[in-house]
């Protein structure tokens, strides 16, 4: 009791929560490990799925990441995000995954040439606003994800990176180790892509936040 | 350098780039003129930052139903083995931890030491600032700060403190506000009384080896 009663005594303001954790669990505490990355579990997972396309797979493959995390916390550096250091974990563990499993995996495999940066916009529909609770609706995130399943690899992998995971550019270069160029171009891309797949749905009523609004009826 | 209008095909080119905010600010310039007259440039752009909006919401991210429960099992397990196989210093320490958050470990835990191994020069995460300025435009849930380029229908803004929109239920923006955004979501931890219980249950099922 003698650590604890020191560490009681040595305030320090603007200490986080996060960071205790991760002192805790570094002298030790294994068991409070799983509090540590609870609020990270979700895209843990997200970005495990972004580069393997199949749940189990990508569940199995959060585990490991975690697991791996876990026995290398004493080499975490508080100089990187906590969340930023799990993705990364993650995004390795899911690649070698992927290498391994190569031969079996049905994707094709899209690397073939540099990526396309002339990629023009189809869909012009106006698609301003979007009221956020579109998402509370389940039809409407299943559409999402759909489109978001149908880019090709490496515009998937880049977007749900830096936009899912919301890694910057540079993380999300070091992460699937390519040129911070190649993440700009295959971002512009993804986004415009994603853009024209979905701004029809918007048109279609997608995202509606009222469907019947205004006495229309649908019958 | 840009020293002239920019046509539609160089706006497609530099929107993402526009949205990170990566852009120089001639370039933006030249953008922000076009697009003031372009309705199909626009519609890109407003596409993408909903785009880039929708995906970056949590709810986005369904996972397997159990899949916490599961994760959470394993590690316990992990951690079981690798207190085993460590030296006894780190055994007694697990009881003493479950007691810490049992009685009230939250509060211990906010005045705990820096670890040892933080940089000099890393500074200390901060929640967002109560007296932040933030704008909130109409019609939208989030609050950003001034500037940010995920702002919908810019014209029409509102200036208020962060404290303000957060009592109004505005939300921060998770790119502009990102910096403060994942401590302050744990400084707030646990947000019931339900996840206090099922943590300290949890180290109970560890210490009963459950």
């Amino acid at each position: 009791m003698a650590e604890a009663n020191a560490v009681l005594h040595n305030p320090e303001a603007g200490k986080t929560r996060e960071q205790d954790l991760i002192a805790r669990v570094q002298r030790g505490q294994n068991e409070l490990f799983y509090e540590l990355v609870k609020p990270y579990e979700r895209r843990v997972y997200a970005a495990a799925l972004a580069i393997l396309r199949n749940e189990s797979d990508a569940e199995d493959v959060a585990q490991e990441a975690m697991l791996k995390a876990f026995a290398n916390i004493r080499q975490f550096r508080a100089e990187s995000r906590f969340s930023t250091w799990l993705i990364q974990i993650t995004v390795n563990e899911a690649l070698m995954r992927r290498r391994r499993e190569r031969t079996v995996t049905m994707e094709p495999i899209d690397d073939r040439g540099e990526e396309q940066a002339d990629y023009a916009p189809r869909e012009f529909a106006d698609w301003r606003e979007i009221p956020s609770e579109a998402l509370e609706r389940k039809e409407v995130r299943q559409k999402l994800a759909a489109a978001l399943a149908s880019l090709d690899r490496k515009y998937r992998e880049v977007f749900v990176l830096r936009d899912v995971e919301h890694l910057n550019i540079q993380e999300t270069a070091e992460a699937l180790g390519i040129s911070v160029a190649s993440v700009k171009t295959r971002l512009l891309r993804a986004r415009l892509m994603l853009r024209d797949l979905l701004a029809g749905g918007w048109e279609r009523g997608w995202f509606s936040r009222l469907p019947f609004e205004k006495g229309a009826k649908p019958w | 350098m840009v020293d002239e209008a920019v046509n539609c095909e160089r706006v497609w080119h530099e929107v993402s780039n526009y949205l990170e905010g990566e852009v120089d600010a001639t370039l933006r310039t030249a953008m922000d003129e076009h697009l003031k007259t372009c309705s199909r440039c626009r519609s890109v752009l407003d596409g993408m930052r909903n785009v880039v909006e929708l995906y970056g919401d949590e709810r986005m991210i369904e996972v397997p139903a159990g899949f916490g429960r599961r994760l959470e099992k394993r590690l316990a397990q992990s951690a079981r083995v690798s207190s085993k196989r460590w030296s006894s210093w780190s055994a007694w320490l697990v009881p003493v931890a479950a007691l810490l958050l049992i009685a009230g470990g939250l509060r211990v835990a906010q005045s705990w030491r820096v670890n040892p191994q933080r940089s000099e020069h890393a500074q200390p995460p901060k929640g967002i600032p109560p007296d932040l300025t933030v704008v909130v435009a109409a019609d939208t849930k989030l609050f950003h700060a001034p500037g940010c380029d995920l702002i919908h229908n810019a014209q029409n803004l509102r200036t208020l403190t962060a404290k303000q929109a957060l009592e109004e239920g505005f939300t921060p923006c998770p790119r502009c506000l990102r910096k403060y955004l994942e401590t302050s979501k744990l400084e707030k931890w646990p947000h019931s009384e339900d996840e206090f219980q099922e943590s300290a249950e949890y180290v109970d099922d560890l210490k009963h080896g459950r």
